[in-house]
């Protein structure tokens, strides 16, 4: 399997990808997916934004974080598990592809989704930049951030989807595992003084707020790498487990 | 293109799905997998097409492993997964080009391949919907469709009429015989005239091992007991007949299946004679003599359905 994962095909990874893809936007996910966005994100931003006073987006860097607990699981959950109950996963690793292919491309649709729904999120930008002087480094960071963070919540999601074929399931499974990546710098308060720096340094919100202030630290985006691929490992794993 | 599988055995936890099976399909032959629900078919299949991994034994499909050469056999083989799986929000062009640049076949020819396909297998008019919309027979025909789009040397059908009305049967099984001219084919059913109707050769598989391994006439004279004749006869007394009858050499037993409310004194029996004896010209000499009118008098063959009954219950 080691050598799977290096000898990845483009050409399959595409197939799968844009398959994927279209399927989103032939369904009503997509669409559902991008309105939730805006509207959650447009009526919590503008509401307090003239309370407060402040051009800056750090409200929607705020919100956005949790939007993606319910959202991101919402997109992977199907992604394995609906594949598994129709039966069609049998034809897809029957065909001569790696499973890492798999993987990868349905990964990269579900995350390419995200980066679509957060598109349109820059016409808040250019308002607030109209309304008042704005920071660009925590705009540039907190962008980055989120897709990073999307990223990972995007693997947790469909590690969830591969270990079920009931989507409801992978939901859950998927809500529930970025949740406690989510939860763990915010517990800090009741963990043994020894182990408050390994929970903070588990927390994917600690590195996100690191990103979003606009310091672009290698450490936080080791993290959200090493964490996207060992989850990504896990679901190629996960998979080939009917070779066990 | 041979496929040769070598003391096969699987293993689902404790239980032994497949038990030691070892047969040859030669090039261009089509072979019929039969066995009750629950044989093993499946699961050999399954492990042809690099699906599941075999707990033991080999299997070859032209000199290359499944195990070792995975990626090489997958190319060659084309595979209809039982319940024939599809993408039902898909319409039927997409999802044969997604198919077959999986099988990667070159983007040049996929457009070629595709027209091929829809032409032979008969959803030209049905090109542009989705799969969700079409019929069971549409569907299975957009499954053998998948199967053949990179015109693999190799088929393998796991069911591929099952749940279809009588005529979409005739139409596949016209179909699979019509590719499986140039191709090496095993289809697996529990359907016994599809078998007789389209396949060259047939294993029998019963509890995970074969029970039987030949073309199906081999099969039938093999497993052929008693001949047996039926007989149909007006009689006022049909008791006497059951005692009568016997008394001729070479007649075993004699049975009346006589339906509940036949007409008048008609009487059907069915006589059991030692095998290869002809005792037609003595029980017409017999109704003469006892002046019963003979309605039907016929030879019944072994069938395959009884060769089959015989292996997988029989015993």
């Amino acid at each position: 399997m080691d050598k799977s994962l290096i000898l990845l095909s483009t050409r399959n990874t595409a197939t799968i990808f844009k398959k994927e893809l279209r399927s989103y936007f032939n369904s009503a996910v997509a669409y559902v997916v991008i309105v939730v966005f805006l509207a959650i994100i447009g009526w919590f931003h503008t509401s307090n934004l003239f309370l407060m006073n402040v051009a800056s987006m750090r409200l929607m860097f705020e919100l956005v974080p949790i939007v993606f607990l319910f959202v991101v699981p919402a997109i992977t959950m199907r992604l394995l598990a609906e594949e598994t109950k129709a039966g069609t996963i049998e034809l897809l690793t029957t065909k001569p592809l790696h499973d890492g292919e798999i993987v990868a491309g349905k990964f990269l649709a579900a995350w390419a989704l995200i980066g679509v729904a957060l598109l349109p999120t820059l016409f808040y930008y250019i308002t607030i930049a109209f309304l008042g002087r704005i920071d660009n480094g925590p705009v540039i960071g907190g962008y980055l951030g989120l897709l990073l963070m999307a990223g990972v919540y995007v693997s947790v999601g469909l590690l969830a989807s591969s270990l079920t074929e009931n989507q409801i399931v992978a939901f859950i499974i998927g809500f529930l595992m970025a949740l406690v990546l989510f939860m763990f710098d915010k517990v800090l308060f009741y963990v043994p003084e020894s182990l408050t720096s390994i929970f903070e340094y588990l927390g994917i919100d600690y590195h996100f707020s690191n990103i979003a202030r606009g310091v672009i630290d290698t450490r936080d985006i080791v993290y959200f790498l090493s964490v996207l691929g060992f989850m990504l490992y896990l679901t190629v794993v996960s998979l080939g487990r009917r070779r066990w | 293109m041979a496929i040769a599988v070598r003391n096969l055995t699987k293993f689902y936890g404790q239980e032994k799905a497949v038990d030691d099976i070892s047969f040859d399909v030669k090039t261009g032959e089509i072979l019929g997998f039969l066995g009750p629900n629950g044989a093993g078919k499946t699961t050999t299949m399954k492990i042809i097409t690099c699906y599941l991994p075999a707990s033991g034994g080999t299997v070859e499909v032209d000199g290359l492993s499944v195990s070792e050469q995975s990626f090489e056999v997958r190319r060659k083989i084309g595979y209809l997964p039982e319940m024939n799986p599809l993408y039902h929000d898909m319409n039927v062009v997409e999802y044969l080009e997604y198919a077959a640049q999986l099988q990667g076949v070159q983007d040049s020819h996929i457009r070629s391949r595709l027209k091929e396909m829809t032409e032979v297998c008969g959803i030209g008019d049905v090109r542009h919907k989705d799969i969700g919309e079409l019929s069971k027979g549409y569907r299975q025909r957009v499954g053998l469709a998948q199967a053949m789009i990179h015109d693999p040397e190799v088929l393998i059908l796991d069911e591929p009429t099952s749940g279809l009305d009588p005529n979409q049967i005739v139409e596949i099984r016209n179909l699979i015989r019509q590719l499986g001219r140039a191709k090496t084919v095993i289809l697996s059913t529990h359907i016994l005239p599809e078998v007789q109707a389209t396949c060259d050769r047939v294993v029998i598989i019963h509890e995970g091992r074969i029970a039987a391994d030949g073309t199906p006439q081999q099969l039938q004279s093999q497993f052929r007991g008693a001949d047996q004749l039926a007989l149909e006869l007006k009689a006022s007394v049909a008791n006497a007949l059951t005692d009568i009858v016997p008394k001729i050499k070479a007649v075993s037993s004699v049975e009346n299946v006589t339906y509940g409310t036949q007409e008048g004194e008609t009487h059907r029996f069915l006589v059991d004679v030692a095998r290869g004896t002809d005792v037609r010209e003595e029980l017409f000499r017999l109704a003469v003599q006892e002046r019963w009118v003979m309605l039907e008098l016929s030879r019944r063959a072994t069938s395959l359905e009884e060769v089959f009954h015989k292996l997988t219950v029989g015993s």
